[in-house]
């Protein structure tokens, strides 16, 4: 079935061809259609066309569907002409390598990759003295997790600008990036938790943000048999409260939920405001072969957790402490410097002590996508493995509830009735629905994964308008403000989980691959391929002036509390702690304060806290000496960092700057002699010194 | 002096108390590296704008840092312009053309004089460089115009009055006018007709 459907796709672009084979491909089927061809003959010839549109897709050469999408029109809708602006920012998150890159759309052109949960050279980030604390866990310095999904931070259910949000799956983490510097500028550790999947999803004024367990652990009793999963494993939702000023984030409560994988979330809009809405797997509860194992119900479960409920419910002390340590990193953007703090507790609400606060609905099956249209009414589950994709209302829920139209419980929590709770199917949409947004004229976008397409549909009447084929197997999608109030329907992002050949190739490992969609009319069409950093599973974007006003050029320089920045030439020093030597480098184009350094000895710590003095838009300078294990330096205007050096030979070593800073960049460069342990040397520092 | 003189050359005197709080002439310099713009602005009493930059930039040909402290005309000119604002009120109330004369004269000579000290001041950051300069053009000197527009190595200088100029510069054209008028035209045309 799914075959067929995808050769008539196939089919269907063929006659959007441009050149001549339209009007060719016209005359063929018409003198078909009118001669008095046998049958026989017709329907072999249908055939053969059908087979070799087949092996065409088959042997993976897509040269055919390439050029038939791409039109003059294709180009100058992602035309973005040299020096001028893209309409949206797009923030892509990184997948596996942990990190978060900015787009812009319509172009799909790569402006940054922000460093957040793993260590990037080509920033420092986790290299420096400054950056290393953000990377601290529970369990020690971690230099590279995985990360999955951004959510914009907002107001009244529209992207505000202010934030964006980005979880750590692997060690749970969730990660608060500040859009004036698109720096990462809070880190926050999940305690209680393993694989924070369904995170980071906002409430409409981002009063919290949410963090679920894809595994389920031990929690109380740590030391424990994996079979004993049911009894001893269990899961939680987080609820992380964000400061609306600053910004900070603190583990308000967490809930002990039974033991499922709670795979995604969204919160819920207008009059479902109160209610948050997880999508959980593996209510079979195995703990081996899951692809078997947790692929036997035919209903998994949507969990909505009505979260005033639960705040009321920790307000009444409902909450236990429970005993857990996790850290809690923050970036001072005055200082230039993270810190960690060490919390050691966390308020844990049980469901069985808190009634009305938590209902299942079941939702066929193995769902990952738990999606809000900008309504509020209603909620899509995307069952990965299902065949249809239900839509659930947020009034018939409320009404099931009212009047208890259960089927059963579930560790004490309530199973609404499926009927109960259902707005509708969507019947036949195509193979895998995963993910699902929206745009602002009523219609709802799948992802299938299975069949490697987007389908459209509306999302009153259930109907599917339209679909298009993905290259290939698409993961998650993003409209501009598509899981929002107020999404700008203009353009649609998939983000593929497989490459194959749509790029030159670049040996086994290529490059990921995002595509761009217009969305504007009644059906898609594909405008661009374009390339992205590690395996993005979910994005974000918002109209460009939302950020780029407040976007930070410098620091200043007057402005900087770093203990060890100088804010003039004249404090430039060297000195000597014991075996410590701290040396304060100042930098301007195109010299360092100082550049002839003496007086260090093998065995010294030497620490170097280097200001990039300029004030000057686009001045950073680069710092690196000659055999330095932990890094070199990248330093923005007005900022202070530091690095350490252990030198274990006796020489002189070079350092210099490695961003091109100036015509007098290669110029930029000193010296620094190291004498043997227990010689008599003394410190000494110099700039320009004449003979 | 007629009324009307009188009236002008007392607002026209008030109004370049605005030059207190306005710069009164700017330096603009236009680079392809610089899209955002690079200048500075001359103050009655002090230079804002991107001095930093442009000291920075200027280093490379051996310029003197540009350090508004070490000027010493920042710290007199408030006082001739004050000087100049109280006289104009003065020469405004007494109403006498004796003293609009003075009053021309006087405005014009500072006039000049400004402008002879800020040619001097331009010619010397702009020829006094430091000979180890690591940019030395054999023949080039970095003298911004005194107003108009130059270019300098990769940067066009534009020198223009700014707000606070413009007024101070309005006033200085009205008084001459004005005197010009009363001592000529004023003869033989009624008042009435003369208000423009």
């Amino acid at each position: 079935m799914f075959q067929i459907n995808k050769t008539d796709l196939q089919f269907k672009e063929k006659s959007n061809m441009k050149f001549n084979v339209k009007n060719f491909s016209k005359q063929v089927m018409s003198q078909i259609a009118s001669s008095s061809i046998l049958p026989p003959i017709t329907a072999g010839l249908i055939l053969a066309i059908t087979f070799s549109v087949i092996l065409l897709a088959g042997c993976g050469k897509k040269e055919g569907t390439t050029t038939l999408n791409m039109s003059e029109d294709a180009a100058n809708k992602v035309y973005v002409p040299p020096g001028q602006y893209d309409e949206f920012y797009s923030f892509i998150s990184g997948g596996f390598s942990g990190q978060m890159a900015v787009y812009g759309l319509p172009s799909g052109r790569l402006f940054r990759v922000i460093p957040v949960f793993s260590v990037d050279p080509e920033k420092g980030w986790g290299y420096t003295e400054e950056t290393k604390p953000m990377l601290m866990t529970s369990h020690g310095f971690i230099p590279w997790d995985d990360s999955h999904h951004s959510e914009l931070s907002m107001t009244d259910g529209v992207p505000n600008g202010k934030w964006i949000f980005l979880n750590g799956n692997n060690t749970p983490r969730l990660a608060r990036i500040d859009l004036k510097t698109f720096r990462t500028a809070e880190i926050l550790e999940i305690p209680n938790s393993a694989g924070n999947h369904s995170s980071p999803f906002t409430t409409e004024n981002s009063e919290y943000v949410v963090c679920g367990t894809r595994f389920s652990i031990p929690m109380k009793e740590l030391d424990v048999p994996i079979d004993s999963y049911r009894e001893k494993f269990n899961g939680t939702v987080s609820f992380v409260k964000i400061n609306p000023e600053s910004g900070n984030m603190n583990v308000e409560f967490q809930i002990m939920t039974p033991p499922f994988d709670y795979d995604l979330s969204h919160a819920g809009k207008g009059p479902s405001h109160d209610w948050f809405f997880f999508s959980c797997y593996n209510t079979e509860e195995a703990f081996t072969l899951l692809e078997v194992n947790a692929s036997q119900k035919d209903k998994d479960f949507i969990m909505a957790v009505n979260w005033k409920k639960a705040e009321q419910y920790l307000k009444e002390g409902k909450a236990k402490d429970v005993a857990s340590e996790y850290y809690h990193n923050v970036y001072d953007e005055s200082k230039h410097s993270a810190s960690s703090e060490v919390l050691k507790t966390v308020k844990m609400l049980d469901p069985k002590d808190c009634p009305d606060m938590i209902y299942y609905i079941p939702c066929p099956k193995s769902p990952h996508g738990a999606d809000v249209d900008p309504s509020g009414e209603y909620i899509v589950g995307g069952g990965k493995l299902a065949t249809v994709i239900p839509v659930f209302s947020f009034s018939k829920m409320l009404k099931a509830i009212e009047t208890k139209q259960f089927d059963g419980d579930v560790a004490g929590i309530p199973v609404i009735k499926y009927e109960a709770a259902l707005h509708g199917e969507v019947q036949k949409p195509g193979l895998g629905p995963l993910h699902t947004e929206f745009d602002d004229k009523g219609f709802a976008y799948t992802s299938m994964f299975v069949s490697s397409e987007v389908v459209k549909w509306n999302i009153k009447t259930l109907e599917v308008v339209d679909r298009a084929a993905s290259f290939y197997s698409v993961g998650h999608i993003m409209i501009p403000g598509g899981d929002t109030k107020k999404p700008w329907g203009k353009y649609l992002v998939v983000m593929n989980k497989i490459t194959k050949d749509r790029f030159l190739p670049t040996g086994p490992e290529l490059t990921q691959s995002a595509q761009l969609y217009d969305i504007s009319g009644e059906k898609m069409k594909l405008l661009l391929d374009f390339p992205t950093i590690g395996e993005p599973h979910y994005a974000q974007a918002c109209p460009a002036d939302l950020i780029m006003k407040n976007s930070v050029k410098i620091f200043k320089l007057d402005e900087n509390k770093h203990p060890d920045a100088i804010k003039s030439v004249n404090d430039a020093r060297v000195e000597r702690r014991g075996n410590e030597v701290h040396v304060y480098i100042g930098m301007v184009r195109s010299h360092f304060t100082p550049d002839n350094i003496e007086g260090v000895k093998v065995g010294d710590k030497v620490f170097f806290h280097v200001t990039n003095m300029e004030q000057d838009w686009d001045i950073p300078h680069g710092f690196a000496v000659k055999g330095n294990n932990t890094a070199e330096m990248l330093i923005m205007p007005g900022e202070t960092q530091t690095i350490t050096w252990e030198p274990k030979v006796a020489t002189v070593y070079p350092f210099y700057c490695t961003d091109f800073c100036s015509a007098l960049h290669q110029e930029m460069q000193g010296y620094i002699r190291v004498q043997p342990a227990g010689s008599s040397g003394e410190i000494k520092f110099s700039l320009g010194v004449k003979k | 002096m007629k009324k009307i003189t009188k009236i002008l050359i007392i607002a026209s005197s008030l109004a370049m108390i605005a030059a207190f709080f306005t710069p009164i002439w700017m330096i603009d310099l236009e680079a392809p590296q610089y899209p955002e713009g690079l200048g500075m602005q001359i103050w009655i009493n002090k230079i804002t704008g991107d001095l930093n930059t442009i000291n920075g930039l200027n280093h490379y040909i051996g310029m003197k840092k540009i350090e508004p402290d070490s000027i010493k005309e920042l710290t007199i000119m408030p006082y001739i312009l004050a000087f100049l604002i109280a006289m104009g009120v003065v020469t405004g109330i007494a109403g006498k053309k004796k003293l609009l004369g003075i009053f021309v004269v006087i405005f014009l000579i500072a006039g000049i004089a400004g402008g002879v000290d800020f040619y001097m001041w331009e010619y010397d950051y702009g020829h006094d460089l430091d000979p180890t300069a690591a940019i030395i053009v054999p023949g080039m000197s970095y003298q911004p115009p005194l107003i108009g527009s130059k270019q300098l190595l990769n940067f066009v200088a534009h020198s223009y009055p700014d707000t606070g100029g413009w007024i101070v510069i309005g006033a200085g054209i009205l008084a001459v006018l004005l005197y010009f008028y009363e001592s000529k035209f004023n003869k033989k045309i009624p008042a009435k007709e003369s208000v423009k």
